[in-house]
């Protein structure tokens, strides 16, 4: 398969990127619910009409509903949420809650995926437990109890937590924190005795929660998958949402990129528009050599995810390592030359800034993807 | 089976019968690969052989034109062969700055009497040509060169100085810009092909910091050089004065070739490989050294996705059209790096310059070789001027 869009898929690209440009911009979203201080951080009303376009369920298979699309077109859209900042459920919900879902029983499916296609439902997911993302050390358990479990543990960095209908949990249910068996997936719906959020209001205006689960009871059919087999779908899950957040990433550094090469074109200091001086050519065009780069890791890793292909994992840690890089790289360049008012919190370029930081960090930042890398390579 | 299945099982069939065992060993000197031209010597039996077969089939420039020494085959099926032979390491049977630079050149702005005569040869290994481009006082600024040729009717008196003529000191015939109008900046340059064993060419090589000398002087004294060589076949490429859209678009070339040089093994990860060579030798990698290599291998994997979407969409006549200088200037700045991460890797080991353990000083050599790699064809910064014109469209001349 040739390393560009198909025809179906630029056609989807195109009317992603029109209409989160006239829906899902700047202004209207990410701004509108920052400045009225909103507790979800983004709108239900955006998330229909996400569902209207048919994006919500596109990873979901024609099975259960959804439109059984890959990654690739799930990093269409994300892309232009990634260029717009549009804030919403999309990665966490369509991508790794979808995911995860694909995995779970029937009854588990009829409960939550129809709300998800129509844009109804919010999923959350919780899986790191300390600031930085280890997956590979889970502490949160869950232990049997008559026909279900007890949760109990904390999770962080629950992205939209306090707004979800469900949020998925990984818990050990047997084996020690390090183990790689003995992980279990559970649907844990927003009103389960016993759990309590501690929402917070990130950087980029998102919303997180600190949860805590203290003794939280759970059916047995809240399981996703199997018991103790977990790890498997977790990894699933995990590979589609860094790739997810890879596509994102790329989307965010194109848009601060653009926004940057433009206002080279416009700004005059000492007689001359200050992209006629080569200290600032040089970078912009460093900079475009890294995202574009970035932007083809990405689509290669989404191939690969697509195709099954065992080198999926590898690819995913470069695409969301370099991506990270690229994106990082395209925000400070950004600042730095809209020079003072990049500063200001009126323009959009900050905004690109803060919302970087905390995609960077989501599912294990350059550093992580780097040693993953590393690791998988056998040093 | 389809047609492009039946020739796979023709070309590993034909692989098999005629590409010799010890052709299928990497590449270790130069002189590895036979070059060609009048005074060419096969390096061994095996050599020799796996050219000729290959010439014979005219595989040595496989999606040339059967008229003009190739096999005419397709891009589908250039790209078969291509995979056969990586599959099974073979060596290329012809290596030649004729099939890499003059020949695409030749193809596009040639005369049938000039493909008939020079590509044949080419194909044939019988003249090894170099290329006059560079002089001293002209590097990036290329289009300022001042080597001149005099107009004397049905030939040319060409006098000046060339540098960085690759191999001038072996090669048989030269592709050289020559000044033809001193008024006109670019379209006053001439594309000539002359013989360089003719009166008045000397070559003397250049010592470079490797330790090698892959590069020459050439001067030409009053060199004669003739307008045609016979029927339809003139002494220049494209028309007079012409010369720099000849030279443009080799220039493009060339930039695709030495960014592509990393389409095969030479840009991949390098961790791996260097942990298990200190270890082999009871050395262990520095967890600082061991976060660069983490960091370069993620570099260097995600570059080759990059390069493989770059030639996804140029067969696609997809991508922007300055794209090779956007190739060329990563390709070339993750190669430099690759190699100071092997040196480090490599410590004391590789600072030795003449042991037999280490081929002669192998590593050291290639890493002080790869610092060309961001200068010749282009260097870095041209790459990045070229950018930021052309693809980013910023202002200024």
């Amino acid at each position: 398969m040739p390393l560009f869009h198909d025809e179906d898929q630029a056609m989807l690209a195109d009317s992603a990127s029109g209409f989160m440009a006239e829906e899902g911009n700047i202004s209207k979203q990410l701004r509108h619910w920052r400045d009225r201080n909103c507790k979800d951080g983004f709108g239900h009303a955006l998330w229909k009409q996400m569902a209207e376009m048919g994006f919500t369920g596109m990873l979901v298979s024609e099975d259960d509903g959804g439109l059984g699309m890959g990654h690739v077109e799930a990093g269409i859209v994300l892309e232009e949420i990634g260029r717009n900042l549009t804030p919403s459920p999309f990665l966490t919900s369509s991508v790794l809650a979808a995911t995860a879902l694909g995995h779970a029983s029937s009854d588990l499916k009829g409960r939550y995926l129809p709300g998800l296609i129509e844009g109804e439902s919010v999923f959350a997911v919780a899986i790191d437990e300390t600031a930085k993302h280890r997956p590979s050390r889970i502490s949160t358990r869950a232990e049997r109890s008559g026909n279900g479990f007890k949760l109990s543990g904390s999770k962080s960095f629950v992205i939209q937590g306090a707004s979800s209908d469900m949020i998925v949990v990984a818990a050990r249910t047997s084996g020690s924190d390090e183990d790689e068996d003995g992980i279990t997936l559970f649907a844990v719906p927003k009103d389960a005795g016993g759990m309590t959020q501690d929402p917070v209001r990130l950087v980029d205006s998102s919303m997180a929660s600190h949860i805590k689960f203290d003794g939280v009871e759970l059916d047995g059919d809240a399981v996703i998958g199997e018991v103790d087999g977990g790890r498997e779908v977790l990894n699933a899950m995990l590979a589609a949402g860094r790739v997810g957040a890879a596509a994102e990433g790329v989307g965010v550094a194109s848009g601060a990129m653009d926004m940057t090469v433009d206002y080279l074109k416009q700004r005059k200091q000492f007689g001359k528009l200050i992209g006629e001086f080569q200290a600032l050519q040089h970078r912009a065009a460093h900079l475009y050599s890294e995202v574009e780069i970035a932007r083809a890791a990405t689509i290669k890793a989404q191939q690969l995810l697509d195709e099954g292909a065992p080198s999926a994992d590898l690819m995913t840690s470069v695409a969301k390592s370099k991506v990270a890089k690229a994106c990082g790289l395209a925000v400070k360049e950004g600042v730095q030359m809209h020079g003072g008012i990049g500063m200001t919190d009126e323009y959009d370029i900050g905004l690109y800034m803060k919302r970087d930081r905390a995609l960077a960090e989501f599912l294990g930042d350059a550093y992580f993807h780097a040693n993953r890398v590393a690791q998988l390579s056998g040093y | 089976m389809s047609d492009l299945e039946k020739f796979r099982a023709e070309t590993r069939e034909w692989l098999e019968a005629n590409c010799p065992e010890e052709m299928r060993q990497p590449v270790r000197e130069d002189d590895d690969v036979y070059w060609g031209g009048r005074n060419a010597t096969f390096k061994n039996d095996a050599q020799k052989a796996w050219f000729e077969a290959a010439r014979d089939k005219g595989y040595t420039v496989p999606s040339w034109p059967k008229e003009y020494g190739g096999a005419g085959l397709s891009a589908a099926e250039a790209k078969i062969l291509r995979q056969e032979m990586a599959a099974i390491g073979a060596r290329p049977p012809l290596s030649s700055f004729g099939i890499w630079m003059l020949g695409p050149a030749l193809l596009k702005f040639g005369t049938e009497g000039q493909k008939q005569r020079f590509l044949n040869e080419i194909a044939r290994g019988e003249i090894r040509w170099c290329q006059g481009y560079s002089e001293p006082g002209s590097g990036s600024d290329l289009v300022s060169m001042q080597t001149y040729g005099e107009d004397k009717g049905d030939h040319w008196v060409v006098n000046g100085q060339k540098i960085w003529t690759s191999y001038a000191d072996k090669a048989d015939w030269i592709f050289c810009l020559v000044r033809t109008n001193k008024e006109d900046k670019y379209k006053g340059i001439t594309f000539m092909l002359f013989d360089m064993a003719g009166e008045g060419v000397s070559t003397k090589p250049i010592l470079l910091i490797s330790g090698n000398s892959p590069f020459c002087e050439t001067f030409m004294d009053n060199v004669e050089v003739p307008k045609s060589y016979g029927e339809d076949c003139p002494g220049y490429v494209g028309e007079i004065n012409r010369g720099w859209d000849v030279a443009k678009y080799l220039l493009g070339h060339e930039r695709e070739m030495i960014s592509g040089m990393g389409g095969g093994d030479r840009l991949t990860a390098i961790g791996t490989a260097m942990t298990r060579h200190a270890a082999k030798n009871g050395d262990e990698i520095d967890p600082i050294l061991r976060s660069e290599m983490a960091l370069f291998d993620v570099d260097a994997l995600a570059f080759t996705a990059m390069a493989e979407k770059f030639m996804d969409e140029m067969k696609a006549g997809k991508g922007h059209p300055a794209q090779p200088n956007m190739m060329k200037y990563v390709g070339t700045e993750i190669n430099k790096r690759r190699h100071e991460l092997m040196m480090s890797a490599g410590g004391s080991r590789s600072l030795e310059w003449e042991s037999e353990e280490t081929r002669g000083g192998k590593a050291p050599r290639d890493w002080l070789r790869t610092k060309a790699n961001s200068i010749e064809g282009g260097t870095s910064e041209v790459m990045l001027n070229v950018i930021s014109k052309r693809i980013l469209e910023l202002p200024g001349g």
